[in-house]
């Protein structure tokens, strides 16, 4: 399934990537699943997504945490904890 | 409700007096402004999650206290020190429950709504680590209210 992925603030720089859809292989049906198929893309994922990196996760503008499922068209965003206000 | 996004500043005084002229039940209005301190910054946002984010923040306050209407406008992009970043004016009928949905809203809204704040310091641009005691200010509601 496709699923359109978002990264902002420092981890979007990290990454060099705004935005992107991608194909995701059979059985990454939740956000930590998604995190550790993240992962598996190279140094700067690797670090991006390691244990202890804090990164937190929307789904569909909803945060959630590393148990909720996705499904296809879902919009996945990935950033650091939040510092408005 | 409102809730405004937006690069443009806004005047605390004209919101106010908006919000108290809505209802003549409307006893007191507690407003909240945040202002940039000491360094310039670039505010990023995720524009289709931030207003919504703040609406159910605000959603909240209302189920937990009396309030009336509520204004909620926060800026994005190049700030410099002592510009204005957020306001948050709450009318209620009486001041106990303005102020407390004010400190409420401006609590969650530090650790749920999605802003980044990057710095440009001397020494380079930084972004904002999280405060583990902005947290602790919105873990203390938990439970709390009318």
């Amino acid at each position: 399934m496709k699923v359109k992925l978002l990264f902002f603030a420092g981890l979007r720089e990290q990454l060099g990537t705004a935005a992107e859809e991608i194909e995701l292989p059979a059985g990454v049906n939740t956000v930590a699943a998604l995190r550790l198929h993240l992962k598996s893309r190279g140094e700067a994922y690797e670090k991006a997504f390691s244990e202890k990196a804090l990164v937190r996760t929307a789904v569909n503008q909803d945060m959630v945490q590393p148990g909720a499922r996705i499904k296809a068209g879902d919009e996945v965003a990935f950033f650091p904890p939040v510092t408005g206000g | 409700m409102k809730v405004s996004v937006q690069r443009e500043d806004f005047d605390l005084s004209a919101e106010v007096k908006a919000l108290s002229k809505k209802d003549t039940s409307i006893g007191a209005v507690a407003s909240f402004v945040g202002i940039v301190r000491e360094v310039a910054m670039m505010l990023e946002h995720y524009p289709q999650m931030t207003e919504s984010s703040i609406k159910r923040i605000v959603e909240e306050a209302q189920s937990r206290w009396q309030v009336m209407d509520c204004t909620v406008i926060h800026r994005y992009g190049e700030l410099k020190p002592s510009d204005q970043i957020v306001l948050v004016a709450v009318a209620s009928a009486h001041r106990g429950d303005a102020f407390a949905a004010c400190e409420f809203i401006m609590d969650y809204l530090k650790t749920r709504a999605p802003f980044w704040k990057k710095e440009h310091r001397p020494e380079g641009a930084r972004w904002v680590e999280a405060r583990a005691a902005d947290d602790d200010a919105a873990e203390r509601w938990a439970g709390k209210g009318r």
